[in-house]
């Protein structure tokens, strides 16, 4: 189990190494990352002055081990229209990411996973078709289409919430419903095929013949066995859901991080934009090193047949 | 070209629904093609004095405005046919971009194996790590917009799933008599990669297609949407919406038309790739 758990550390490790280097690559896509940084109408000596200041004169190889040996420091740069560290103006706005985020994944589990196990058991029923519908249209409708059709029915008709920012606390209904309106469509979906497998193995038909009813057994056995794959996913969307509010707080004006990346592109704040892509990706590394090792954690078979 | 046999022969068994997507993913195509032929008028041409009018809206020199006019007083209706034009182009060259890419890596780390599949699977889990919204945001920030570095960003980025699958695939299929017969009889990599493993492995890459050909509709739309994709005046879907948004009390149809069209296009999508794959999967099939 140990060996298990090592390997999976180092696994993340790599990963965020990867991840780093990515971004680190990416940045310099444009040649010249100075020119990202530089106020609109900079003249000639101030973007060469820039330069030797962010060291972009150095070798490639010497500014790369200068920018993770920062980033081993938490030191993501200076904004350069804020003047402040990158950093800082990050920290401001992750409350409010995370908790659309989290919101958006009560919505997304809360509707997703039921929806899923009733396709699941009631497999040939109009209940179960009425649910694929649903699914199939959560699936195909852009976040921030259906951001808009909630403002335009709750805000601009009913009336009932309000359309955009953070200042009351229904603000966050309608984020969090477009947010984790996808989401909802892949829980349902993994949902649906986690219970269906379960449905088929021998205990399910021992139960069944010992009497007991189809949604008893499903409810006291098959849901607690068709969980664990659940967590896995559960992971995975985090870093989807963080990702998608780049849109939804958009649509909404909502405070978080999403809304800090677009502003930060508009005024070409890019370590700004850099630090944002950074914190994401590293949660996503980490959200499903969490989900790996609970997962290992409830069924040691996984570590069995891998570690 | 078995694949394509086994497709047209497939076609006739996909349940309705599908065949009925299928169609009207066929329609979307045409009318993406035949734009000019559908609309007189020029997409970017502006008519400041009609702005905001609703569909069905003719002008007393007798030009008609079907779907009504956006905010510099376009005709929404020809801005749609482009925009389908726009929007479909992308998604099609950004899928066939990352899906050579994906399923050369996956099928050179699984015929290869050693170090080479080490290294490229590793790079594949790294790449996934990175939420692909938020990296191809990044890189058209840095590169710029524009159709082509749309194309290009999107496909680099969505070309790990590919890869994961071609893999998966190869590894399986490399240990069959016919894939060791002709490896045997000295056939060289590429072409027992081509002429050999490909064709096998091609249903379930299709299946990965369908599906991201779904998704870069979306991540171009949603791109264009936060302003980042296709640039003004040509017309894009998620950037009609977007302005639209600014209206939506006073011309719903700037909302209501690309929204429709967006949506109407995924969904045919969608439920024609979850046919494909219950009719190529066959343990999707007994459930």
């Amino acid at each position: 189990m140990t060996r298990y758990f090592l390997s999976r550390l180092v696994q993340a490790a790599v990963a965020t190494l990867g991840v780093l280097t990515i971004v680190f690559v990416v940045m310099r896509l444009s040649g010249d990352p100075t020119l990202l940084l530089v106020p609109e109408g900079a003249s000639r000596e101030q973007i060469d002055q820039l330069r030797t200041a962010l060291g972009f004169d150095r070798p490639l190889y010497i500014q790369y081990f200068a920018y993770v040996g920062d980033l081993l420091r938490f030191d993501l740069g200076q904004s350069v229209v804020q003047r402040m560290p990158a950093i800082d103006i990050l920290l401001l706005r992750i409350p409010y990411t995370v908790r659309l985020a989290l919101s958006a994944l009560v919505v997304a589990v809360g509707v997703g996973v039921p929806i899923g196990v009733a396709m699941a058991v009631m497999r040939d029923h109009w209940l179960a078709r009425l649910f694929g519908a649903v699914t199939l249209t959560g699936q195909s409708m852009p976040t921030f289409l259906s951001g808009i059709l909630l403002i335009l029915l709750f805000a601009v008709t009913l009336g009932w919430l309000p359309s955009s920012g953070a200042e009351s606390a229904s603000s966050i209904i309608m984020p969090a419903i477009a947010l984790g309106a996808l989401s909802m469509a892949t829980f349902a979906r993994m949902a649906r095929i986690a219970v269906m497998d379960e449905l088929s193995k021998d205990y399910v038909r021992a139960c069944h013949a010992r009497g007991m009813s189809r949604w008893s057994t499903v409810l006291r056995h098959v849901l607690r066995n068709a969980a664990v794959p659940l967590i896995s996913v559960a992971a995975l969307e985090i870093g989807n859901l963080l990702a998608g509010s780049i849109i939804v707080e958009n649509v909404f004006a909502w405070p978080g991080v999403g809304q800090l990346a677009l502003q930060a592109i508009q005024s070409r704040d890019f370590l700004v934009v850099q630090a944002i892509v950074l914190f994401v990706s590293l949660t996503y590394v980490a959200t499903s090193l969490a989900a790996d090792l609970a997962y290992a954690w409830i069924d040691p078979r996984i570590y069995l047949v891998k570690g | 070209m078995a694949v394509l046999k086994a497709l047209r022969g497939g076609l006739a068994v996909l349940p309705l629904s599908a065949k009925i997507a299928g169609l009207a993913l066929l329609l979307y195509l045409l009318v993406a093609l035949a734009a000019p032929l559908l609309s007189p008028l020029d997409p970017a041409r502006q008519a400041l004095l009609l702005r905001l009018r609703p569909p069905g809206t003719v002008t007393g020199a007798g030009v008609a405005y079907w779907l009504g006019t956006d905010d510099l007083g376009r005709d929404l209706y020809t801005r749609l046919l482009y925009g389908a034009r726009l929007s479909i182009a992308i998604a099609v060259l950004s899928v066939v971009l990352s899906s050579v890419v994906g399923t050369l890596v996956g099928m050179t780390a699984a015929w290869f194996r050693g170090g080479i599949e080490i290294v490229l699977m590793r790079l594949v889990d790294i790449m996934m790590s990175i939420p692909a919204i938020l990296l191809a945001v990044l890189s058209v920030a840095v590169l710029g917009p524009g159709f082509i570095n749309l194309v290009v960003v999107l496909g680099l980025t969505r070309w790990p799933r590919y890869a994961r699958v071609a893999y998966g695939q190869t590894l399986q299929v490399a240990t069959l008599p016919y894939v060791k017969a002709a490896d045997l009889a000295g056939a060289r990599a590429p072409r027992l990669l081509v002429r050999h493993i490909l064709p096998n492995i091609a249903g379930p890459l299709l299946v990965v297609a369908t599906a991201e050909f779904g998704l870069m509709i979306l991540f171009e739309a949603g791109l264009s949407f936060l302003g980042l994709g296709i640039q003004p005046p040509d017309p894009s879907w998620g950037s009609i919406l977007s302005v639209g948004r600014n209206y939506l009390e006073r011309a719903w149809w700037m909302t209501a038309f690309p929204g429709a069209c967006l949506f109407g296009l995924v969904l045919s999508v969608n439920i024609l790739g979850d046919a494909l794959r219950d009719h190529l999967d066959p343990r999707s099939q007994v459930r």
